[in-house]
C-alpha cells in the first residue's frame, strides 16, 4: 500500500469509529428498551428528530451550544419517554389482543404524529445548525510535526465523540453499580423473579422507556452540529438503531455498542471504497449477513465465550 | 403467622385451586406435597402475589396481603425461592444477592447478611464475581437459597428445591432448610420429592387436583396408607 492508500484507510477508520460512538448511543436506547420490554421502539428516530429540534431551537433562539442543550433536551426527552410509557404504551399492554404485537404497532403510529407535528410546526426544510466550529478540525501533524502521513479529526465530530463515550460509560456505572440499574437489568432478564425479589416492576418499565428516550435525546444533540436537520429523518434513525440492535444481539448493551461501531466503520468503508451513495446499502447487507449467519448478535459470541463453550 | 383462608384461583377462566385453606405458625417447617399439577406452585405464587384469590383471603401475621403489590410484599418478611431457580443469569453471583436485599432493613445490613450467606454457602464466596449463570445446578440452588436469605424473611417460602439436583445436592439442600429453621426462620415447603419433605417438615398437606386431601403431622403423612401408596411407591 502506498502511503496515500494508508492515509486514506485509517482516515476511514476513524470516520466510521466516530460515526459508530454515536450510532451505539443511539441503539443503546432502543436496546435498553427492548430487554426490558420486549417491544421495539419504532419511534426511536422520531424522538431523537425531537430532541435535535429542541437543541436547534435553543441555537437559534437562545445561542445555547447544541452540547450544552444535551442538559436540556436529555431531561425533556426522559419526561416525554415517561408519558409515552405511562399514558400510552401501558394502556396498550393491558388489552389482551390477537396481536401481541400491538405496542410495537403503537410506536410507528407515536413516530408518524411526532413526524408530521414536526412537519406542522417546523415544514419539511432542511436545516443546519451554524455552530461556529462546524468545519474546524485537529490535524496529525499539528501534534507530530514530522508525521509520515497527514490525518484529520474533524472537532465536532470529535467532541460528540467524546460525549456519546462518557454517557456511555455513565450509562454502564448506572446499569453495573447502582440498584436501580441492577434492577433495570434483573427486570430485562426475568420479570417474575425481578417482582417478587421487590423491584416496581411497572416503574422500570417507565423508568427505562424514560432512559431510552434520553439516551436518544443526548444523541440528537451530539448529531445536530454534524448533520442536517429535517422533520422526516426519524425513520432513518429508527432503521439504524433496529440494525444495531440486531448487530448487537437483541436487549445486549454491550453487544449494542460494539454493534454500533461496527455499522459505523462498515458504512465508512462503504463510502470511501464503493461510494458514498452505497452506504445505506452496506448498511442493509450487514444486516443480512447478521440474520442469516449471527442470529444472536455480538452478544451470543460474547455469552459463548464467558459461559466457556 | 401465615394463615390462607379458603382460597380460590383462576387461569383465565380455569380454576386450578378449590377452596384451599392452610396456616403456617411462627417458627415451623410446612410442607405441600402433591403430584405434578396439583396446584402446589400456584398456591406458593398466590401467597407471593403474583397470582390473585378470586376468593379467600391470606394474611402474614395477622395483616391481610391480598391487595398488596408484590413487590412490597418481601418487606413484610414473606420472601421465595421460586421453582427452577429463577436466578439473573447474566448477573454475577454477588449481584443476585444484592437483588434479594433492595428494600429495607434487609438494605441495611446488606453486607452483614451477605457475609452470612458466604459463611452458609463457601463455595459461593469463591465464586463471587462469576456470572450466576456458569454455575452449576447445585451453586445456583445455592445462589437462590441466599438470595431468599438476604431478604431476611420472616417465613421463606421454597418452591421445589430439588428440582433437577443430584440426590446428594438434594440432601445437602435439605441440611441447609433445617439449618435456616434452627436459626429462626420459619419455612413453607413444597415439593415432589415427599419422603425427604416429609421427614423434615412439622406438618404437611396433601395438595390433589387443587384441593386439600389430607394434612398431618411429617411423620403421620409418612406413615398413612394413600400418602405411601401415592407418593412413596411402598
Amino acid at each position: 500500500m502506498t502511503s496515500v492508500q494508508i492515509e486514506v484507510f485509517l482516515q476511514t477508520l476513524i470516520a466510521g469509529l466516530l460515526l459508530g460512538g454515536l450510532y451505539a448511543l443511539i441503539g443503546l436506547g432502543m436496546t435498553l428498551i427492548m430487554g426490558v420490554m420486549k417491544i421495539i421502539n419504532l419511534a426511536h428516530g422520531e424522538l431523537m428528530m425531537v430532541a435535535m429540534y429542541i437543541a436547534y431551537w435553543m441555537f437559534v433562539l437562545f445561542h445555547i451550544d447544541p452540547y450544552l442543550s444535551i442538559f436540556i433536551a436529555t431531561p425533556i426527552l426522559f419526561l416525554i419517554g415517561i408519558a409515552l410509557q405511562k399514558f400510552l404504551i401501558n394502556p396498550v399492554l393491558k388489552v389482551e389482543s390477537i396481536l401481541p404485537e400491538n405496542q410495537v404497532i403503537l410506536t410507528v403510529g407515536i413516530g408518524m404524529v411526532l413526524a408530521n407535528l414536526a412537519t406542522l410546526f417546523f415544514k419539511s426544510d432542511y436545516r443546519s445548525t451554524p455552530v461556529d466550529y462546524a468545519t474546524n478540525a485537529f490535524y496529525l501533524s499539528d501534534f507530530w510535526k514530522t508525521s509520515p502521513i497527514e490525518l484529520s479529526l474533524s472537532v465536532p465530530w470529535t467532541v460528540s465523540f467524546v460525549f456519546a463515550v462518557i454517557i456511555t460509560i455513565s450509562l454502564w456505572f448506572f446499569l453495573a453499580k447502582t440498584d436501580t440499574g441492577k434492577s433495570i437489568r434483573a427486570t430485562a432478564q426475568d420479570t417474575d423473579a425481578a417482582l417478587l425479589m421487590g423491584v416496581n416492576v411497572k416503574l422500570m418499565r417507565v423508568v427505562t422507556f424514560g432512559i431510552g428516550a434520553g439516551l436518544v435525546g443526548a444523541a440528537g444533540c451530539l448529531f445536530l452540529p454534524i448533520y442536517y436537520l429535517f422533520p422526516s429523518l426519524g425513520g432513518q434513525f429508527t432503521l439504524i438503531a433496529f440494525v444495531i440492535t440486531i448487530l448487537g444481539g437483541l436487549g445486549s448493551t454491550i453487544g449494542a455498542i460494539i454493534g454500533g461501531l461496527i455499522l459505523g466503520v462498515f458504512e465508512s468503508m462503504t463510502a470511501t471504497y464503493v461510494g458514498m451513495g452505497w452506504a445505506p446499502v452496506g448498511r442493509f447487507v450487514i444486516f443480512v449477513v447478521c440474520l442469516i449467519f449471527l442470529p444472536g448478535g455480538v452478544a451470543s459470541i460474547l455469552k459463548r465465550k464467558r459461559l466457556g463453550k | 403467622m401465615l394463615e390462607v383462608k379458603n382460597i380460590d384461583v383462576f387461569y383465565g377462566d380455569v380454576q386450578v385451586i378449590w377452596d384451599v385453606a392452610f396456616e403456617v405458625k411462627k417458627g415451623e417447617v410446612v410442607a405441600l406435597i402433591g403430584a405434578n399439577g396439583a396446584g402446589k406452585s400456584t398456591t406458593l405464587k398466590t401467597v407471593a402475589g403474583i397470582l390473585r384469590p378470586k376468593k379467600g383471603e391470606i394474611t402474614f401475621e395477622g395483616v391481610s396481603i391480598n391487595k398488596i403489590e408484590p413487590y412490597k410484599l418481601i418487606e413484610t418478611g414473606l420472601a421465595l425461592c421460586p421453582e427452577a431457580r429463577r436466578l439473573f443469569v447474566e448477573m454475577t453471583v454477588e449481584e443476585n444477592l444484592d437483588m434479594g436485599s433492595l428494600r429495607g432493613e434487609a438494605k441495611k445490613q446488606r453486607q452483614k447478611t451477605k457475609e452470612m450467606v458466604f459463611d452458609l454457602f463457601p463455595r459461593l464466596s469463591e465464586r463471587r464475581r462469576q456470572l450466576a449463570g456458569t454455575l452449576s445446578g447445585g451453586e445456583q440452588q445455592m445462589v437462590a437459597v441466599g438470595r431468599g436469605l438476604m431478604a431476611l424473611p420472616k417465613l421463606l417460602m421454597f418452591d421445589e428445591p430439588s428440582l433437577g439436583l443430584a440426590p446428594i445436592l438434594v440432601r445437602e439442600i435439605f441440611d441447609v432448610i433445617k439449618k435456616i429453621r434452627q436459626e429462626g426462620t420459619t419455612v413453607l415447603i413444597v415439593e415432589q420429592n415427599t419422603k425427604q419433605t416429609l421427614s423434615i417438615a412439622d406438618r404437611a398437606y396433601v395438595l390433589e387436583t387443587g384441593k386439600i386431601t389430607l394434612q398431618g403431622t411429617g411423620q403421620a403423612l409418612l406413615n398413612d396408607e394413600h400418602v405411601k401408596k401415592a407418593y412413596l411407591g411402598v
